[in-house]
Parts: C-alpha cells; structure tokens; sequence
C-alpha cells in the first residue's frame, strides 16, 4: 500500500498540541523550574540545585504535613467507601424512590467547596452553630477552633457529607448493572445475604469501586478549600493539610524555590500511589 | 415424582402474565416451553421453581403442596440465558458451590464435581475464572452448577439464546443426553420449534401468557389442536389459507389452487395450515399439487433455501433443502405436498390431518 504524505494533517494536531502546552507542561515546567533556583523577585535567579529537595524531604514540617494528610485521607477512605456501598445497597431499585433518591444524593456534589467549608464553620460553631451548640448542651465540651481532635472531626465529617455521595453514586450504578439472574442464581444455591455481598456484588463492583477509591483518593489527598475555610488549618497546625501548607510556604512566606519542589514531591506522591494502586487492582484483568 | 400447576395465575397490577394454567409434568421427562418471547415463559419456570409467587393457584410436587415455599427449600437449579457463575470464583469452585453450601463433605464433592466437569467436558478448565472462558464453556459451567447437585426439577431458561450457532448446535445435540438417566423433571424454556423438536420429550405451546396445547413433542407438532398452537410450533411462520370443500375437491377460496383430498370432513370452509416446508421447488411426497407464485424474496439459511412469494392475495412461505436460486419478481412454480395439509375449522380447531 502506497502512504500519501500529507504535512497539512500536522495542523490538526497543533490545535492540541498548544492546549496541552498551556495547560499542563507549561505550568509545570515553570513549577519544575523554580524548583531548581532561588529567586530574591526582580527575576534574578541562582541555581540551587537538588537543595530545595532535599530540605523539604528532610523537614519535620513537611514530614507532619504528608502524616496528616495520609491520616486524612486514610480515614475518609475508611468511612466513606463501606458508608457509600451500604447506603447504595438500602437504596430501591425502581419506583418512585429511585429518583428522590438520587436526587438526594447527588445534592451534597453539586454545592461549591467553599460554601460547603462556610456552611460547616457554621454549623458547627460551640455558640452558634446547629451541631456545635448541640453538642455542647448535650455535654460534650465541644469547640473545632481551639481543640485539634474537634477540628479534625468536623473536618473529617464535613468531607463525609460532601462526597460519600460519589460513592454511593458509583456503586448504585454499579449494584444496578448486576443481571437480576445472579440473585436468582444465589437464591436457588441457598447463600446468605453475606455471600451473595461478597461473592457476587462486591465482584462486579469491583471496576467502579476502584474508580471510587482512586477518585476519593486523589480528592482527599489535595484536599484545600474546604478545611481552608473551616479550619483555616487550625488550631495551631492541626489541620494543615498538605495543600494548606503547600500555600501557607509559597505565598505567605513566599518561598518559591521550596514550595516549588514541595509542589513536585506531592504530585510524584498522588501519581504513585494511584499508578501502584491501579496496577494492583487491575492485574487479574489485564490477564484475560 | 411430579410437579403440578393448579389453576396457577399471575397479575403484576392491572396485566395478567399468566392466565390460570393447569399442567401436569411427570417424573423423568424433559418440557419444553415453547413460546416468543414475552409469551410468559420465564415467569411460569419462576412460579416453578418458587422464586416468584403465584397470584392465585397452587404448586404440587410429589404430592406436597409447595406453594410459597422458599426456592432454598426446593431441591431445583437453573440456568440462564446468560450465563450466571460466580465471577470470583474458579470453575470448579462455581461447581462445587451449590454442595458446599449444603453441607456435603469435600471427598464427595471433589469426586461429583469431576464427573459432572467431565460430562461437560470442562475437566481442563477446573481452574479458570468464567472470565477466562469462551461463552459455551461458560454456560456448560452454569450447566454443571445446576447438574452436580441431583436436583428434583431442573430449569433450564433459554440456555442455548446467548451461544453463537456453532456451540449451540454442539451443545444442543448434548443436552438431551445429560438428563437421559436422571431423576428429575427438566423444563426447558425456548423461542425456537426447532429446538423442542431435536430436544423431544414433551412440548408446551405457550402464548400470551396461556399455555395452547401440551403432549409429547411430536404429537404437538404434527397434530395441533388448534391454529395457534400449530403457528407457535412453526419457524419460518405457517402459511394458512382458506379454503372450501365440496366432495373430494378442495380449493383455495379464490380458485387459484385446486386439490383432490380424502379427508373426511364435511362439505364447507376451512381454513388450512401448510408448513414451509411442505411446499418445495421439486416435488415431494406421492400426493402434490402445483401453486404459482411470484417472487418476493429468495434467501439461503444454510444449506436451505426460503422463498418467500405471493399467490393472490396472500403472501408464502416456502423452505427447499438445497440451493434454490430464484429471481426477485420472477413466476415460478411450487409444489404443496397436500397430506401434510392441516385443515382448521371456523374456531381453528384442528378437523383431519392430511
């Protein structure tokens, strides 16, 4: 077979091409470039090497940072993901439920971080606040200001609220792809409602919970705006996330050099566990 | 051993799925239900089973009354359309599981999930996941499952719909010989007459949620009682005519066809019920008559030829062994074997047969 050779074709591709360039290796590669040099403003910069790098991987400040926020995400993962699949599975099937309930469900994702992060400060405040007051007339001395381990509560609740959805969302979609045959077929073998779980929902769950897992991942482990709001990373350090952080060196000390390579680090810790973690999931896959 | 529908009737709101329904299946036989699809098939195999309840009527198996009683309680399996095993398990752990669950110790299931894997000739593949296997092995899976534990009725639910022709025509030939020295009442849901008549047994003429007529397969086939149980029972569609009769003489109402017959029925109109494949380019049988059609379509099935023609006002269907090539519009001749007439009266009661 004969290839024409058409140069014009390469226009198609630029359009892309210069998109991809604006909006992700530019970027980055200004990121990657303040990573390596110092800079005192007035553009005049020194090279300085893999210093940042190291002084950040080195840094007890950076060490407690990445600590809360592995804690972070690890609890709302150990939350949401078996909360998300419970309700999904209480949730009907068809009738006029369906839709009330989707309709419920999908009302916490369409609310903007912001607002979500004002409401919650809010509501929770020991004075004022609907769940603050209450839980302080019930007798609880409750206040997400000044107590670490109140901050982290209501933070990890208000995540919680936020995007359980997402998995509930998910694994319904999930659930309801399931042919009604298998619950015959599981009925007829006798299983438990147990077994039918585990060995046949939890199954065919498998592809849409790990898009879940890795989604709420990768969400939580950036998480800013909404503890930003809330906590404001408060009391002291308590809830200084990652991110919080990340902003709290480049614009409010205006380190550039370190938060530049902070920047790298975090995004090399995001595309690694979601790479070792989707491999992990999919490797029974790839081998049928 | 048998499993009996009295006056059985299904409603879901205001629609009747199944109208009251009496059959009687006996011990050692294989049923076919035989039906297009929403005829009510499956929910009859459900009310048999017991995973679906009965609006009124009851359910009898050996003598007991088992309506409402919890499939789990049942001694039954079923098989699917789709195929159904257990997506983590491996095959012989999707075989194994009916008998795990009640109870049986492992040297029996090892040895009874062996031999059914090997009826199905899924012994190489003991260790697969389903995903792993083709479609047919995937349903001889879901076969062995609902064999290995000698259930009392077994279901089978359009098993052979999902398989391309191949494995289907495979796996059809196989089928009869599994149950052939089984004690058990299979039931077999299908669209198509031909798989009830290579399966034999008993077949059920279902349609809209009424079973039409119930016998030996080849009782049905060859004598049905009435017009729509002969039209369930026939792929490509029965052609049917009317005709009128005055001593031997009959003849198609618009005189296009005239025929010398022997049945014995009185003088008047009938209407008759002509298979395709009693109506053939070349003559078969001691007793044709010759038809003119112009044609329609002509298609190949195989090693058989289908062509469709009009004749009047009515449009045939006729079905050749060989390749019979004819042209869109052309006039041909075709010959109606005529003692494979079936002839209907004014309520499509079956009257005389050939």
């Amino acid at each position: 077979m004969n290839k024409t050779i058409n140069q014009k074709a390469w226009f198609f591709v630029v359009p892309v091409f210069v998109l991809v360039a604006f909006n992700a290796a530019i970027p980055l590669m200004t990121v990657v470039n303040y990573s390596f040099q110092e800079t005192f403003g007035n553009n005049v910069f020194a090279w300085e090497g893999t210093r940042w790098f190291k002084q950040i991987l080195l840094s007890e400040r950076f060490h407690d940072a990445l600590g809360r926020q592995i804690a972070f995400t690890f609890i709302i993962l150990l939350i949401q993901i078996p909360l998300g699949i419970g309700i999904a599975l209480t949730m009907p099937k068809k009738g006029w439920g369906v839709p009330v309930c989707l309709i419920l469900m999908s009302m916490p994702l369409l609310i903007p971080w912001n607002v979500v992060g004002a409401m919650w400060n809010i509501f929770a405040l020991p004075d004022i606040g609907f769940l603050g007051y209450s839980l302080n007339a019930i007798g609880f001395d409750f206040n997400f200001t000044q107590q670490p381990g109140d901050a982290w509560f209501t933070t990890i609740l208000m995540d919680v609220w936020h995007w359980t959805s997402l998995v509930v969302l998910l694994s319904y979609a999930g659930l309801n792809s399931i042919q009604p045959a298998y619950y015959q077929a599981a009925e007829i073998d006798g299983a438990s409602r147990w077994a039918t779980f585990r060995y046949i929902e939890l199954p065919k769950m498998k592809k849409v919970l790990t898009l879940a897992i890795l989604l709420r991942f990768m969400d939580s482990f950036m998480i800013y705006t909404e503890p930003f709001v809330l906590t404001g990373g408060g009391p002291g350090n308590a809830t200084a996330f990652l991110s919080i952080d990340l902003v709290k060196m480049a614009l409010g000390q205006f380190d550039l050099g370190p938060a530049a390579a902070m920047s790298l680090i975090y995004f090399f810790i995001v595309l690694l566990v979601c790479w070792v973690f989707y491999s992990l999931m999919m490797k029974n896959e790839v081998k049928s | 051993m048998s499993l009996e529908l009295k006056n059985v009737e299904k409603k879901v709101g205001i629609e009747t799925h199944i109208y009251p329904t009496n059959i009687k299946l006996e011990k050692n036989t294989i049923n076919v239900l035989l039906g297009s699809t929403l005829a009510g098939k499956t929910t009859l195999m459900q009310i048999m089973a017991g995973l679906d309840k009965p609006t009124s009527g009851e359910i009898w198996f050996n003598g007991e009354n088992v309506t409402g009683k919890q499939v789990q309680k049942r001694n039954v399996s079923m098989v699917y359309q789709q195929f159904i095993n257990y997506p983590s398990f491996t095959v012989y752990e999707n075989i194994a599981s009916p008998l795990k669950i009640t109870g049986v110790n492992s040297d029996e299931i090892k040895e009874r999930v062996g031999k059914v894997a090997e009826l199905l000739k899924l012994s190489a593949m003991l260790d697969k996941k389903p995903d792993e296997l083709s479609g047919g092995q995937q349903q001889r899976t879901a076969l062995a499952r609902a064999l290995v534990k000698d259930s009392d009725l077994i279901l089978l639910d359009e098993p052979l719909a999902n398989l391309d022709f191949k494995l289907r025509e495979e796996l059809r030939e196989e089928l009869p010989k599994l149950f052939e020295d089984r004690e058990c009442i299979v039931v077999y849901a299908t669209t198509e007459p031909s798989d009830a008549l290579m399966i034999g047994g008993n077949t059920a003429t279902i349609l809209e949620g009424k079973i039409i007529q119930y016998g030996k397969t080849l009782d049905v086939y060859n004598r049905p009682e009435n017009l729509t149980s002969a039209k369930v029972f026939s792929d490509p569609p029965m052609n049917i005519a009317e005709i009128s009769k005055s001593g031997d003489t009959c003849k198609l109402i618009d005189n296009s066809v005239q025929w010398k017959s022997n049945v014995k029925i009185k003088d008047g109109n009938y209407k008759i019920g002509i298979r395709p494949h009693n109506i053939t380019t070349y003559k078969e049988g001691n007793n044709t008559v010759e038809i003119n059609g112009k044609v329609l379509i002509s298609e190949l099935s195989g090693s058989e030829s289908l062509i469709h023609f009009t004749n009047g006002n009515l449009n045939w269907v006729s079905l050749s062994n060989g390749i019979q090539q004819k042209n869109i519009g052309e006039n041909t001749k075709l010959f109606m074997n005529v003692d494979e007439f079936l002839y209907f009266d004014e309520n499509n009661r079956l009257v005389n047969h050939g």
